[in-house]
């Protein structure tokens, strides 16, 4: 449920860059992630219930969603930053998910390939904002250093997944650092878990923001409890 | 497969530049030999070979900063991420178009020189791959 609950928030929040994107060619980049993510989330969430109950019916605190993906987009470096550090992430996660023999395998196996894609494309605006210019580097490093306190929850053990998240960590990290380095940018210093980092999400506490977001998202069924559409 | 008249900077059915320009970081970096079209975001051709086709088609134009992004965003606009197959990306302004004012000239076969088609001679029955 918590990665169902990470894939439908982020794409929600991709949702709203719809008709806001720099360039129509980008638009459709990040509705064609958004739309994957959706699908994963259907997925993920049909194993638990009934997958529109899930999105629609819950409360906040029932959300299971990491902080990172619920942050508001900001401006598009900083949604890139999101986007990178969390396909990174996903990418790892669903390579693991794959070679195991779990219920989840047979999606991450067709998962892992769309974030993939997610990863390149994050990895691609991370190096041309970041070797870009003055103002664009600036941006994408403010993205990378205010978002930096999330990730560390990404690695926290996630209940009913079986398996070592810690030990993605390291791999992770290096794949950022490569990144960042030759995208002329420099890793976010300080601590990334720990007391005074964020991420409590799949404890289902959460940011401030996520509870408009939630709001918006779940309107309409509650308006209408039961509808059929 | 580019018919003349086709291909060239200023194609007139080609998708015209996003109204608001592309954020300047994105395009620092010129691309060598590619057209400056609006805020640096250079018009693209895009060729697509299907998984089963022969060859590659020519599907339609994209803007994009430089080729790499072209090739994703050709992906996402002509291919819909369909597997195996090949895309190629061509800055507009590398693509000489023959002028179609000079189509008569060009094209038109010299009808009265017989010689310079090769139809005399009988294909004998059996030749296959002809």
């Amino acid at each position: 449920m918590a990665l169902g609950d990470d894939a439908l928030v982020l794409s929600h929040r991709l949702g709203e860059w719809a008709g806001h994107a720099p360039v129509l060619e980008e638009e459709v980049a990040l509705a064609n992630i958004a739309l994957d993510l959706l699908g994963q989330a259907r997925v993920l969430l049909s194993l638990v219930g009934d997958e529109d109950e899930l999105a629609y019916l819950r409360e906040e605190r029932s959300f299971r969603n990491c902080q990172l993906v619920e942050q508001p987009n900001g401006d598009f470096a900083h949604t890139i930053a999101r986007q990178l550090y969390f396909s990174t992430y996903q990418e790892l996660l669903y390579g693991q998910l794959a070679v195991g023999d779990g219920p989840l395998a047979p999606l991450a196996a067709k998962a892992v390939k769309e974030v993939a894609y997610h990863r390149d494309h994050a990895e691609q605006w991370t190096l041309r904002l970041g070797d870009g210019t003055q103002e664009s580097h600036e941006r994408i490093q403010r993205g990378l250093d205010a978002l930096w306190r999330f990730t560390g929850e990404l690695f926290e053990p996630v209940t009913g997944l079986d398996l070592d998240l810690t030990a993605l960590h390291d791999d992770w990290i290096t794949r950022i650092a490569s990144v960042l380095t030759r995208a002329t940018l420099t890793v976010p210093q300080g601590a990334s878990r720990g007391a005074w980092t964020a991420g409590a999400g799949r404890q289902g506490l959460h940011t401030e923001s996520f509870g408009r977001m939630l709001a918006e998202m779940q309107h309409l069924h509650r308006s209408h409890p039961g509808a059929t559409w | 497969m580019t018919t003349n008249g086709t291909a060239g900077g200023a194609r007139p059915e080609s998708r015209t530049g996003p109204g608001e320009p592309g954020p300047p970081d994105a395009a620092s970096e010129a691309i060598a030999g590619a057209s400056a079209g609006p805020a640096d975001w250079p018009l693209w051709e895009v060729f697509v070979r299907s998984r089963r086709g022969l060859s590659h088609t020519h599907a339609g134009s994209l803007h994009a900063p430089d080729a790499e992004m072209a090739l994703r965003n050709a992906r996402d606009l002509y291919t819909r991420r369909s597997e195996g197959i090949s895309i190629w990306v061509v800055p507009s302004a590398a693509i000489s178009a023959s002028s179609p004012d000079e189509k008569d000239s060009f094209f038109e076969p010299a009808a009265d020189k017989p010689y310079r088609h090769p139809t005399f001679y009988e294909i004998p029955d059996g030749v296959q791959h002809l």
